[in-house]
């Protein structure tokens, strides 16, 4: 960790290096999208059952409604972008990883 | 009930052996109030479980299917898919630059003083409406349970106090941690059963179940009605209907990335990858058993019937009810004494997230600025702090009683945590300009708005019908002003506006300055708090 006296720069040298900002772009590209895609999938549940009973009252399955099939979904897509976090997460440790490291052999820990 | 109290007193017998060990294992600050950052990912995982899925879920979401059918199942997919935001934006950053609080995060490039007194008030105000909540919940079990053993009302709540406390004072994180990850895994296995029963009750055959679940009959103003209760519209319907149901969703999108309870389970863990891995635990926990609710909360409506329920125990008691049908007294024993130590466990997730803020945030950093007066003086305000909070909690749930839904009056802590909290959090991870003025301004007009509006909504105010049994009675007496009983809508964006405009309108250079460490930190983990040694 940089020592206090020299932190500002030492800090924002990281921040400027080439690895960390790549590390943020990856991190942005999987994370905005995830994000905005589920805040606008869940949304779309209240919007619909809100605004258009009727048509989420249609039966789909036996007298199992699209609201309830709509509202089951969001549990499965809540797993799914879980599991591609974890999967995208893993490379952004690695990156993190990598840079810990360079910066372990410029400045050895005291 | 005799069955009920030894199955419950066999519960307080092994959690308090875990707070006895775990009061040995507690040396220190990190000890007490991060269990030494040394809980694995499963662990916090059904800790946070433990701490999230409390009587609001367990007896009040399945109350509100049991009752309103598919508009109540709204509340189960809201809080299950909150995860996801504390998933992406918020555990890891929040593990990386924060060490006991909420307030740490923002205090990391902010003026330390301001943002930490008003992090600790928003801290004590959503514990509180959690924590009447939980008292509610407890309540309705032993008016149902246990009258018959001479236990009343208050005495049961004086005891769940007192347990709590002596789990916090003496236990500490690491005992409530265990407390919660134990409870986590009764509840689950609880509500498997309880599943199955339904389900064999209708011999496996799902269509069936579904069936009857689209034709319950009950009786509204005297007369038998028959609903479906896979439609949307029974609970919300126009004109506010739908306004209610988006504020609903947000609310939970972004409440409980800001419940402290919740945020403070991701220090317990040594590293933010621990802290993600253990969200995705929770997630599983979490979502399979909300998907539970729907079956025990429409199995509920089918096979006990709203009208039993509303006059046996009310809302509340609609799985416990279910349990007695299904399974007899001895299930309903087991059920009962479940729901019983979820309270226990949540109550006292509440008390050590509120006692640390007191004494972290403000005792500390706030009235001492950030040094201790002598060592150990944090943890022993913590423990003074969970003292009073639980006496406090006692004596304002012996002064409510059990009245209204516990799912409903848990999405007012979420209200304020939404509001007034998650707003500050995100813009102090995320946004290079933020500063103290737009924290402070967007905190109190988050609190204060998300307080206005509930108390002049219609869950505090409206006229009560006279001689309504079951019904919910209004603390004041005239029509609401705001119509909606979802503040979120309207609280979220006006905290956010506050935040933003309170930022544009003032400059900080110091704040910019240090973003650039923080983005450091919250991403590579770089002078995160690391775990303690034995």
């Amino acid at each position: 960790m940089p020592s206090d006296s020299d932190s500002h720069n030492e800090w924002d040298r990281v921040a400027s290096s080439a690895q960390f900002r790549d590390l943020m772009a990856i991190k942005k590209v999987f994370i905005v999208p995830a994000f905005l895609f589920f805040l606008l999938y869940y949304f779309l549940l209240p919007v619909l059952v809100g605004y258009a009973p009727k048509l989420m009252s249609t039966r789909v399955i036996g007298t199992m409604t699209l609201a309830y099939v709509f509202a089951l979904s969001q549990f499965v897509v809540g797993w799914l972008i879980a599991w591609l976090y974890l999967k995208a997460a893993a490379r952004f440790d690695s990156l993190a990883e990598d840079i810990l490291e360079d910066l372990n052999r410029q400045e050895p820990p005291a | 009930m005799t069955l009920a109290l030894a199955i419950f007193a066999a519960f307080i017998a092994s959690t308090l052996a875990i707070t006895f060990w775990a009061a040995r294992r507690s040396r220190g600050a990190s000890a007490y109030f991060a269990a030494g950052r040394r809980i694995t990912a499963w662990q916090n995982g059904f800790a946070v479980a433990g701490d999230f899925m409390s009587a609001a879920s367990f007896l009040g979401v399945v109350g509100l299917i049991a009752l309103q059918g598919f508009d109540g199942f709204l509340y189960a997919v809201g809080g299950f898919v909150a995860y996801v935001t504390i998933l992406l934006l918020i555990a890891e950053p929040l593990r990386n630059t924060g060490k006991y609080t909420m307030g740490d995060v923002l205090a990391y490039r902010l003026r330390p003083r301001p943002v930490r007194a008003l992090a600790a008030i928003s801290t004590l105000t959503t514990v509180v409406f959690y924590m009447i909540t939980q008292m509610v919940g407890a309540g309705a079990l032993v008016g149902l349970l246990l009258a018959d053993s001479g236990v009343t009302y208050n005495q049961a709540v004086i005891g769940v106090g007192i347990l709590m406390m002596i789990y916090v004072i003496f236990g500490g994180m690491l005992a409530t941690t265990w407390v919660q990850i134990i409870k986590a895994m009764l509840l689950s296995a609880c509500a498997v059963v309880l599943t199955l029963l339904v389900l064999a009750h209708f011999h496996f055959h799902l269509l069936d179940f579904f069936a009857a679940a689209s034709q319950v009959m009950y009786q509204q103003n005297g007369e038998t009605v028959v609903r479906d209760f896979l439609q949307p519209g029974l609970r919300y319907r126009p004109p506010h209907g739908p306004l209610d149901l988006i504020s609903l969703g947000l609310i939970f999108v972004f409440g409980t990335a800001g419940l402290p309870h919740i945020l403070v389970k991701f220090y317990t863990v040594p590293d933010a990858k621990t802290a993600r891995n253990s969200v995705v635990w929770a997630m599983i926990l979490i979502g399979s058993f909300y998907v539970m609710t729907s079956v025990l909360g429409l199995g509920a409506a089918v096979i006990v019937g709203p009208d039993y329920v509303v006059t046996h125990g009310g809302t509340n008691m609609s799985g416990i009810l279910l349990a007695q049908t299904l399974g007899g007294n001895v299930f309903l024993a087991i059920v009962s004494a479940v729901a019983f130590a979820t309270i226990l466990a949540v109550v006292a997730g509440l008390t050590i997230s509120a006692s640390t803020s007191f004494a972290h945030d403000f005792w500390i950093n706030v009235v001492h600025h950030g040094r201790e007066a002598h060592s150990g003086e944090a943890v022993l305000v913590a423990r003074i702090a969970a003292l009073v909070v639980g006496a406090v909690s006692i004596a304002i749930a012996i002064g409510l009683g059990p009245t209204s839904n516990a799912g409903i009056l848990g999405t007012f802590g979420m209200a304020v945590a939404a509001s007034a909290n998650f707003p500050v959090l995100l813009l102090s991870i995320f946004w290079r300009r933020f500063n103290t003025a737009g924290a402070i301004s967007g905190m109190s007009v988050g609190l204060l708005s998300a307080l206005v509006l509930i108390v002049a909504g219609p869950n505090f105010m409206g006229i009560d019908a006279a001689n309504v049994t079951g019904a919910v009675h209004h603390l004041i007496q005239a029509n609401p002003w705001f119509p909606l009983e979802n503040v979120g809508i309207l609280s979220v964006p006006l905290g956010f506006m506050a935040a933003i405009i309170g930022t544009l309108l003032s400059g900080e250079p110091d704040a910019e300055a240090k973003f650039n460490e923080l983005m450091v930190r919250a991403n590579i983990g770089l002078g995160a708090e690391k775990a303690s040694g034995h």
